[in-house]
């Protein structure tokens, strides 16, 4: 890369891919090389953190030949939308928590010499140096603190920022003051340790969040949307969904989803429509009729005047629905914020008691003064502040690590109240593409699985891609056949050892099904079905388990919802519209219950936004993903026992945390009321109660297995 | 007393250093892939003989 880099062309500019499938330093060297090996290409880096790449290049080179590049390798990438550029949290919190650590170990370094008995002008002139330092620092540092706790008072409220703020100012202060005056002690160094255990905290919460949004907003970039336009000129040109009008007129090929709602100008399909509605089996649809964005076009190419698109179609009326039932969801309060309603209040009283008790005993204003400092320093809550951040952030890696996305610390801690589930059937429950019948398929003669192969293979159609990816992955060899013909919409007919041969739509046909003659031979049916995923029933016995109580609802109709019920064991609702769903899940929580609701599909969109916690899968639909706090890869179900478990052993740990902070304060605070307690108590205790905090929550590393 | 007069200013401008290095790190964009810093040590950029 060295070499690349050095023969700088006059003109580069720089070009940034997403690439949602690196995930490893072997993905990262083959990217690289694939697109440095591109003449023109001066440089690439990858960035595995946010799955992109940055390539300098000269401008001759084109963005469709890096992509071509990459896809030579093996990769699918796009270029990056810079509107789903997430805003990063961290990048503010470094800069701060850089200079908190600077002025923290040398002040401390300072503070050491103070504590080991320096003392008269020695003493004066350590303080002045911790002064100059300390002051700007924490001022800087404190910023995030100082601007989260005004918004808050603002707003007449009060979060964990407040006592923070107020005792890092009132320390500073007391700290310049006893400076200026000769003081025995100054909290230069408790208060810059104390900003920056926080802001480790905070930090840590920051890049969990950043990581997770990065690889949901990488997932959702791999759905390009867009339709072929058919110019007044008769040519075709693909066109993106957001530049689409209603009139333009659009070529849906079999096997493409459509951009746009709109009427079907000619041509007739069949569409599955099972993104928007959870239906299963395709509807057939002819010249006149409305079709919708999201539809699947199964059969043959068809031409459709776009009558709505963008914000106007159904799909964009499903996404309202979301963010409104998604706003329910930011009323959650999350713990922190519990824990600091209670503590805040009675850190103030406590150390407005000491000052006021100090006071009647006789005790001088500093006197007292420095006592109700030293309660509010020594109870600053240090061990608080880590005790939740550091916790999620460990239980999102284990999570990761097995393939389930955390979008934010606050989903671990809805999930871990879940005691009702909802699961979607198509895409859920099932894999959500057919599957042929296996008994079929072990019925036929090894000849006709070989001609079926052959058939399978020559077409695009769905169900075709499905038996040929079953056939082969039997060992099935595909035969010779010759002729080959597809007629769109009828199937494939061929020639095989001088026999006419066809594979096809079924002249009558129950559910979805393919015959397949040879010759003069017997018609063979062979029924598709959606699957259930792997390990379904043993993550359900999971759940059951974990005490969740789980059930299906659909908006597959009441036959098709049956058969997975009657294999799961599940009770179902059927034919469940998005706005049903949305009301099984509110109805379920007036009742008391916390639902977790599994959706996939963009008619699951509002009732993940509403549910308490929601997990979808990584195949689901950008909509699905995106309202979703969960989003597990791979096939299995057992991903949902297993972020269940996390979540609960995750705030099992937090509480813990809680716990040993409350149990730090219960022998500090005696102490600080007593005015016993030096600056150096105050550092050690601090450090020492964020290191046990820290280190109980390391024990989840192995919390998601 | 001289030296710490010496010495106190050196330790300061070396944390100081420390703490310039650090910005220049993050400016220069050091901070903003940590995963792949981890995985990059394992990419083999020898061509084997």
């Amino acid at each position: 890369m060295n070499a690349a880099s050095a023969r700088l062309a006059p003109a580069i500019s720089r070009s940034v891919l997403a690439v949602p499938g690196m995930h490893c330093a072997g993905c990262m060297g083959k990217v690289e090389r694939a697109l440095v090996a591109v003449p023109g290409v001066a440089s690439a880096r990858a960035n595995l953190t946010a799955r992109t790449i940055a390539v300098d290049h000269t401008d001759a080179v084109e963005i469709p030949t890096l992509v071509a590049a990459l896809a030579g390798a093996g990769f699918a990438a796009e270029p990056r939308e810079d509107v789903l550029e997430p805003p990063s949290a961290t990048r503010e919190l470094l800069a701060p928590l850089a200079v908190a650590g600077f002025a923290c170990m040398n002040v401390m370094l300072l503070s050491v010499s103070v504590w080991s008995g320096a003392d008269g002008s020695t003493r004066d002139l350590f303080h002045w140096l911790s002064a100059l330092i300390g002051a700007p620092a924490i001022l800087y540092a404190g910023q995030p603190f100082f601007r989260s706790a005004w918004a808050a008072l603002k707003r007449g409220r009060t979060n964990m920022d407040v006592p923070i703020s107020i005792g890092v100012t009132l320390a500073t202060g007391l700290s310049c003051y006893e400076t200026l005056t000769g003081g025995k002690e100054a909290w230069f160094d408790g208060t810059l340790m104390l900003l920056l255990f926080l802001l480790a905290g905070r930090a840590l919460d920051a890049m969990m969040r950043d990581r997770a949004r990065a690889g949901v907003a990488a997932l959702l970039r791999q759905a390009a949307s867009g339709a072929m336009i058919i110019g007044a000129d008769g040519q075709l040109r693909w066109t993106a969904a957001a530049a689409l009008v209603p009139g333009m007129l659009m070529r849906v090929a079999a096997g493409e989803r459509l951009a746009a709602d709109g009427e079907i100008a000619s041509g007739t399909g069949r569409f599955d429509q099972s993104l928007l509605t959870g239906e299963s089996a395709p509807v057939p649809a002819g010249p006149g009729q409305r079709v919708l964005a999201g539809m699947l076009n199964l059969d043959a190419p068809v031409d459709v005047i776009v009558t709505a698109a963008g914000q106007g179609t159904a799909l964009a009326e499903i996404a309202q629905a979301m963010e409104a039932a998604g706003q329910a969801k930011s009323a959650f309060v999350r713990i922190a914020d519990r824990a600091s309603r209670l503590y805040a209040p009675a850190v103030h009283t406590l150390a407005a008691l000491s000052f006021a008790g100090w006071l009647i005993a006789g005790a001088s204003f500093h006197q007292a003064l420095v006592v109700g400092i030293a309660v509010l320093i020594i109870t600053c809550p240090c061990a608080l502040g880590l005790a939740v951040p550091v916790a999620q952030v460990v239980a999102a890696g284990a999570l990761l690590k097995q393939g389930v996305m955390v979008k934010d610390g606050s989903a671990i801690e809805r999930l871990a109240k879940v005691d009702r589930v909802l699961l979607d059937k198509t895409g859920t429950l099932t894999m959500g593409r057919p599957v042929p019948d296996a008994a079929v398929l072990d019925a036929l003669s090894e000849e006709e699985a070989s001609v079926a192969l052959a058939l399978a293979s020559h077409s695009r159609h769905p169900l075709s891609q499905a038996l040929a990816l079953a056939l082969a992955a039997r060992d099935v060899r595909a035969a010779t056949i010759e002729q080959v013909q597809e007629t769109s919409g009828r199937g494939v007919s061929a020639m095989w050892r001088g026999l006419a041969v066809s594979l096809g739509r079924p002249a009558q046909s129950v559910g979805t099904s393919a015959a397949l003659a040879i010759g003069a031979g017997p018609v063979r049916l062979i029924g598709f079905a959606d699957r259930l995923r792997p390990d379904a029933k043993t993550a359900l016995a999971d759940l059951a388990g974990l005490g969740i109580q789980a059930s299906i609802l659909s908006g597959d109709n009441a036959a098709a919802v049956m058969v997975i019920a009657r294999e799961t064991g599940l009770t179902g609702q059927a034919a469940a519209l998005p706005a049903d769903k949305l009301d099984a899940i509110q109805r379920l929580q007036r009742a008391g219950k916390c639902v977790l609701m599994v959706g996939d599909g963009i008619n699951d969109g509002p009732a993940l936004a509403a549910a308490d916690a929601s997990i979808a899968p990584g195949s689901a639909s950008d909509v699905g993903r995106q309202a979703a706090d969960f989003v597990f890869t791979g096939d299995s179900l057992l991903a949902l026992p297993r972020a269940v478990r996390a979540s609960r052993r995750t705030m099992r740990v937090v509480r813990e945390n809680f716990a040993a902070a409350i149990l730090y304060n219960a022998f500090a605070v005696p102490l600080a009321m007593a005015g016993l307690v030096t600056p150096l108590m105050a550092a050690i205790a601090m450090a020492t109660s964020s290191l046990i905090v820290v280190a109980n929550s390391l024990r989840l590393t192995g919390a998601a297995r | 007393m001289t030296s710490i007069l010496i010495l106190i200013p050196i330790a300061l401008g070396m944390g100081l250093l420390g703490l310039v290095a650090f910005f220049w790190a993050l400016r220069g964009g050091q901070f903003a892939d940590l995963d792949g810093a981890a995985a990059r040590i394992l990419i083999d950029e020898d061509q084997p003989l």
